[in-house]
């Protein structure tokens, strides 16, 4: 299963696979759509505007999905030096970035007409904010930085310190009074969000994260193939 | 299979990483009193002092049947079901506000029991449910 992700292997990855995978995403997305805005029942006390969740809720799983990954990479690459490994953190970064983005939106855009305001410190929003810069600065480390090298490393301690920050996002809402309500699903316990509206949640989440794959797996072609041609101008 | 020099840097990040996750555990414990988002009740009234100039935000549950509509706001009974803070707000009142239900409310405290808000926000809790559900819930109690 690792092998197939190791730079030889990744570059006879047959172009079928991303089609098939677009394909299904297309599928899953629109069913996902039907059913959030049209099968599932409004809530009880939000009416309408719960249907945000089934956007803001798989995105921000997504967003501290690729974050866990990055950071899990950047330690295996400073303690293995796999460059491999932080090739793909690195192309997995802007999809994390664009879903952090997509959850801050649309968590706004909840806010206002549950909370009755737009944007509250309060420790969840601050931390996911946090998350939003350690994206901006993992990034920017690999574009303004030209060595590999160089690039490598600062990226990956930049990964390493972010990973402290993602208990923080999860347990905030457990840990201090904020105005973000606390987990509805967590591992311990049955969710507190009733089944009609656990469907739709899932299957966007599967939409979402199939088209993440799908993001991920054309940039990590792309970035092997100049980590090669780079590695070819340096031996002329 | 682990060289030496692996084993270094494992050792070197291990006691990085633990002593990092210390120092961030205590710098968050001091800032205890920045993070929270509000006090309910109970924590304003084991304060042992009150400013009354300066702003702060107070949550909880509205008290069921505490809350009567002035002119131009509400007055309602802020409970965590411990100790009961008396607010009294005048503004908009944001769709969500309901009795029983989670608020916070932003402005001064007069003093423990009596809070003047210039602003309420509805707290919304985690549970997500169709209107049948919640009234067939509510028929079963």
């Amino acid at each position: 299963m690792i092998k197939n992700f190791f730079p030889n292997k990744i570059l006879s990855l047959n172009n079928r696979l991303i089609f098939v995978l677009i394909i299904m995403m297309i599928f899953i997305v629109i069913i996902g759509f039907i059913y959030a805005l049209f099968i599932s029942p409004p809530d009880y006390v939000q009416g309408d505007s719960v249907r945000i969740m089934y956007v803001h809720v798989p995105s921000s799983f997504i967003s501290l999905g690729c974050f866990a990954f990055i950071g899990l990479a950047s330690i295996s690459n400073l303690i293995f030096k796999t460059k491999f490994v932080s090739l793909m953190a690195k192309s997995l970064a802007p999809v994390g970035l664009v879903f952090t983005l997509v959850s801050v939106v649309t968590g706004s855009l909840w806010g206002k007409p549950t909370w009755g305001i737009w944007w509250a410190w309060d420790a969840r929003l601050t931390s996911m904010i946090i998350l939003l810069c350690f994206y901006i600065a993992y990034i920017l480390t690999w574009k303004l930085i030209d060595s590999f090298e160089r690039a490598n490393k600062i990226s990956s301690f930049i990964g390493i310190i972010g990973l402290f920050n993602l208990p923080v996002i999860k347990y905030s809402v457990d840990w201090w009074s904020t105005l973000h309500q606390p987990s509805s699903i967590t591992l311990t316990s049955a969710p507190t969000i009733h089944y009609t509206m656990l469907i739709p949640l899932f299957i966007m989440l599967f939409g979402m994260a199939i088209y993440s794959l799908i993001i991920f797996l054309m940039r990590y072609k792309t970035e092997i193939m100049k980590f090669k041609l780079n590695k070819k101008k340096n031996y002329k | 299979m682990l060289t030496k020099k692996v084993k270094s840097r494992v050792v070197f990040l291990i006691l990085s990483i633990v002593s990092v996750s210390i120092i961030i555990f205590f710098i968050l414990r001091s800032l205890e009193e920045n993070v929270i988002y509000f006090f309910s009740p109970t924590e304003i009234y084991n304060k042992s002092s009150i400013s009354p100039n300066k702003k702060i935000r107070v949550g909880g549950l509205v008290k069921e049947g505490s809350s009567t509509k002035k002119d131009n706001g509400i007055n309602f009974i802020i409970t965590d079901l411990k100790n009961e803070i008396i607010v009294t707000y005048s503004g908009l009142v944001p769709n969500l506000f309901s009795e029983g239900k989670g608020v916070v409310a932003e402005g001064k405290l007069r003093d423990k029991k009596y809070f003047i808000a210039d602003k309420i926000l509805a707290k919304h809790d985690e549970n997500y449910m169709p209107p049948e559900v919640s009234q067939a819930l509510d028929k079963a109690n």
